[in-house]
């Protein structure tokens, strides 16, 4: 079950911690996997980590003509690009009322905009390929919102309905597109939380723990397989029944 | 019937998968034969390729009909 043998997936953002888990995953399942990131040292050791089948794409997503160049430079370093998974995403909280112009656009920019130019840039050979799987890496806030992240909320939700609107147009070319949400997981961004608020997060979480990056992983590696071709347009919360939607 | 409207007929009856003799000059790839949106962006990419040209998504367009097809082709290659 769940083997990628054949199939190239990019990975953005895989220099964080679910980023990397998810590049993992799909190359333990046989996938070709291009590793994207702005920090190229991460990147490097993930790919040496990796042996065969891993290539580094360096990209910075604020970058325009640089996100419009990754799908091609992506399919020159592996043949193809069948599974694009933008897990790429930065935060610059602050409270609505503080929140500058550029605070908010910086954030749009990158976890959205971005993502709609992968999508658009990896379309076509998609459809000449009548097999392609789109997952892109949403958030719980997305769905129910969070003080002091207006504008990382507001670029996640417009991820879901995005990739909504991608799943109709394409679902007869055996393309899938699908979001995951995750909910609080536990990765180096959350490591600099303190004990205390690590408690008081958890009693909200019926699982009582947060989540760690290979149970996000196990979800976008279902979602990328072939078992999943009849599941489009959907949104996968994976998030310990902290929200359940 | 020039190399070019065949070639184009061909790529049509096959994305289409319609009969040849309904892919006359003014035969609409939507209103005629059947084609939806998508399937007039792949026809698009199709003739890009059979041809080696390059069709801008505004030229696309204006590319409603077999003959229109032809002549966009013609006019480019």
């Amino acid at each position: 079950m769940f083997d990628l043998t054949g199939k190239c997936a990019l990975i953005t953002g895989a220099s964080g911690g679910i980023g990397g888990s998810i590049a993992k995953a799909l190359h333990a399942a046989g996938a070709t996997v291009g590793l994207s990131g702005t920090r190229v040292e991460p990147l490097e050791a993930l790919a040496a980590e990796l042996g065969e089948r891993a290539h580094v794409l360096p990209c910075n997503l604020s970058d325009a003509e640089a996100v419009d160049a990754l799908p091609k430079a992506a399919a020159a370093a592996m043949g193809s690009v069948d599974i694009l998974v933008n897990n790429a995403g930065i935060t610059r909280d602050q409270l609505f009322m503080r929140m500058s112009d550029d605070e908010w656009q910086s954030v749009i920019d990158v976890n959205l905009t971005s993502t709609m130019r992968l999508c658009r840039g990896v379309m076509r050979p998609m459809m000449k390929a009548r097999w392609g799987r789109i997952i892109n890496i949403s958030s719980i806030v997305g769905a129910t919102g969070n003080p002091g992240q207006v504008n990382y909320a507001a670029s996640k939700a417009g991820m879901v309905g995005m990739t909504k609107s991608i799943a109709y147009e394409v679902a007869s070319r055996g393309i899938t597109a699908n979001a995951v949400a995750p909910g609080f997981i536990a990765t180096p961004m959350t490591e600099k939380l303190t004990d205390d608020q690590k408690e008081k997060i958890n009693v909200q979480i019926p699982a009582a723990r947060m989540g760690n990056p290979e149970e996000i992983a196990a979800a976008v590696l279902y979602l990328a397989s072939p078992e999943a071709a009849y599941v489009t347009g959907s949104t996968l919360h994976v998030n310990g029944g902290m929200a359940m939607l | 019937m020039s190399d070019v409207a065949d070639r184009v007929k061909k790529i049509v009856v096959e994305h289409l998968g319609v009969e040849a003799e309904k892919v006359v000059e003014n035969a609409s790839f939507i209103d005629d034969l059947g084609a939806d949106s998508l399937d007039t962006v792949e026809l698009v990419m199709a003739f890009e390729e059979e041809f080696g040209i390059e069709i801008p998504d505004d030229a696309a367009e204006t590319i409603q009909s077999f003959g229109d097809a032809v002549k966009f082709i013609t006019e480019a290659s």
